[in-house]
């Protein structure tokens, strides 16, 4: 791994390189994701795409609780708080390579600025990131630019909203019931209360 | 002459031969698959975010429900990736009975699988010997962790307890005759080790038994053999890992490649096959239930002769001991940190991934230092082999379909999430 390590710091740059748990993780501008990713497909021998997943920074090292019970008393923590930090670099996108031939791995990772969501997609490079960009899409909203077939994938037909973005509330915003006077099924505001049962404590 | 159209047909949701509930959009032009679109998510549970709201230790039930035909190598991926990040050891002998009950979980995922695969071909019967085997190894699970399905048996720090000293039996009833009763707690008298034993002994006949009635089976053949042919390129382009790569003939096997928990220790060998089609991972599945026994067999062994601790007594992360809790401070607050907070895992990301049944089960953590995971990205192997559908069925018959769902070994907890 010492090895690929070096190889990839000469060609991309040593201060994009990083390596902890005994990963490496080289990131990149999400502008040159296809040269990039042509080049360790085929230079580094990464034949496979493991994985390729969003992630939303928006809420990245909050805590619902600062330890500091004495002043308002403990029943703050069970709501969510509203984020009012705004992220330059709000969406992330992983992509976990695998070389099968010489046997290694490697974390890619592009940020995306929050004014344009937009990413080129990698399906030409690797087939299979034709369903993972789908997923992206739908669950960050995500734009993955080239992509042939960006429909939603794992929400259900006429879903509104991305639901793994970090201001989506936990319990959803419509909530679903048959109507008898209709005779169909109703989408409706959410009638439950958020409820947070462990407050999310960060502790260094 | 009237023109012949293609049309479009609708497979699923509620078929039963797919595996759960896959829909299919296919275009036919008379029996044959112009096109292949499934469309999945209707078993979608938001898994990920509702990990994103709890503490670590409350999301190893969720990784259960995901492959739910092999639940504990779930448990195993997104265990491990906890533990690399805090980097706590674990004891050996909890590793051994990981493995081994990984393994068990091999062979109830695959029992699973050529019970389901031969009945959608038309064999019915295997599909009864296959769940006759598949009971006892539910009966370890049940015996071990009190659950017969969703075990939540490995946590960060070891295994929840040690493997009972005895084995549960079959209790008397109005249904059997005394004679029955002491046929089939006949394997129930020793230790569950003892029960495992006696299974791993007599496990390689069933597998013989199944191969029986399958390998040279005319009708069998005639239905796998050349059907959905993927080349080794193509299958390393699709993202296939686990048997649908080595069907290909690909030699990857986490288990050999990226060793973890104590598999290079064990002997066994990975089955690869040739013209990666639907016989020869059907081949590759049969003898890795073989190579599973084998490594079955090794660790009984080991575990018979090796007692020790099987959690960690690191108590900030493991629970502490009960009786200890009774008069000593410290136990005490541990066990209500443990059970109030959780623990914290430092900044930064890991992925983890295990060679689960159906190939490599992945965990990505993102952690920010907080009790709860920022952000768990769980790569299920039925994903990319699914979206493969449309490659794989296209130019083949309606027919052919219902082999190549059931040769990719596809279920749907884990493709949605």
């Amino acid at each position: 791994m010492k090895e690929l390590k070096k190889k990839i710091a000469k060609v991309f740059g040593k201060k994009n390189v990083s390596e902890s748990f005994d990963e490496l993780t080289l990131v990149i501008n999400s502008d040159d994701v296809v040269e990039v990713c042509t080049q360790l497909r085929d230079d580094f021998n990464f034949d496979i795409l493991v994985d390729l997943c969003g992630v939303d920074y928006l809420t990245y090292g909050e805590s619902d609780w600062n330890g500091n019970a004495s002043s308002s008393g403990f029943g703050r923590a069970r709501q969510a708080q509203k984020s009012s930090n705004k992220k330059e670099q709000r969406f992330g996108v992983v992509y976990h390579l695998l070389s099968v031939s010489e046997n290694q791995r490697l974390r890619v990772k592009a940020l995306l600025s929050s004014e344009n969501l937009m990413i080129k997609s990698v399906t030409k490079i690797w087939n299979c990131a034709d369903w993972y960009e789908r997923e992206a899409f739908d669950l960050f909203g995500i734009l993955f630019e080239n992509h042939n077939d960006l429909r939603r994938i794992l929400t259900d037909y006429g879903f509104v909203g991305h639901p793994l973005r970090k201001d989506f509330p936990m319990i959803g915003e419509v909530e679903m019931r048959y109507d008898e006077e209709l005779g169909r099924v109703v989408y409706e505001p959410v009638s439950i209360e958020p409820n947070i049962n462990v407050p999310r404590v960060i502790r260094k | 002459m009237s023109e012949i159209k293609n049309y479009t047909l609708n497979f699923g949701p509620q078929h039963p031969a797919a595996h759960g509930v896959l829909r299919l959009i296919l275009e036919l032009d008379g029996e044959v698959v112009e096109r292949a679109d499934p469309h999945i998510g209707l078993l979608h549970r938001g898994t990920e975010k509702l990990a994103e709201s709890k503490p670590y230790n409350q999301s190893i039930g969720y990784m259960d429900r995901l492959d739910y035909v092999s639940m504990m190598c779930n448990e195993h991926a997104y265990v491990m990736g906890i533990e690399k990040m805090l980097g706590l050891k674990i004891p050996e002998r909890a590793e051994y009975i990981r493995v081994m009950f990984d393994e068990i979980t091999r062979i109830m995922n695959h029992l699973m699988w050529i019970g389901t695969h031969a009945l959608d071909v038309g064999a019915m019967s295997v599909f009864l010997y296959a769940f006759r085997e598949r009971e006892s190894l539910i009966d370890c699970y049940e015996a071990v962790s009190g659950s017969r399905m969703h075990a939540t048996y490995y946590r960060p720090g070891g295994v929840y307890r040690d493997l009972p000293d005895k084995m549960p039996q079959y209790l008397k009833s109005k249904l059997r005759s005394d004679k029955k009763l002491k046929e089939i707690n006949k394997n129930r008298q020793g230790s569950l080790l003892d029960f495992i034993d006696d299974f791993a002994v007599n496990f390689p006949k069933s597998i013989q038994q199944y191969s029986d009635l399958l390998t040279d089976n005319r009708i069998w053949k005639q239905r796998l053999v050349n059907i959905a042919i993927v080349s080794a390129d193509r299958a390393k382009q699709l993202g296939f890992t686990g048997a649908m790569l080595r069907g290909s003939g690909v030699e990857w096997d986490i288990r050999k490649n990226e060793p973890y928990s104590v598999y290079e220790k064990l002997e066994f060998d990975i089955p690869v096959g040739i013209t990666g089609d639907c016989y020869d991972r059907y081949l590759v599945r049969m003898e890795e239930m073989r190579q599973s026994t084998r490594i079955i067999n090794q660790c009984v062994a080991w575990l018979k002769a090796n007692p020790g601790p099987v959690m960690s007594d690191d108590h900030k992360v493991t629970p502490p001991d009960r009786e200890a809790m009774k008069d000593d401070m410290e136990s005490l607050i541990h066990h209500f940190k443990l059970f109030t907070e959780g623990f914290c895992l430092p900044e930064g990301e890991s992925y983890t991934a295990v060679e689960a049944p159906k190939g490599e089960f992945g965990v990505y953590l993102v952690s920010d230092g907080a009790n709860k995971p920022y952000r768990v990205k769980i790569r299920a192997p039925g994903f990319p082999h699914l979206a493969s559908m449309d490659e794989m069925s296209k130019g083949h018959m309606l027919s052919d379909v219902v082999t190549i769902i059931g040769s990719q070994d596809i279920v749907f907890g884990e493709v949605d999430r």
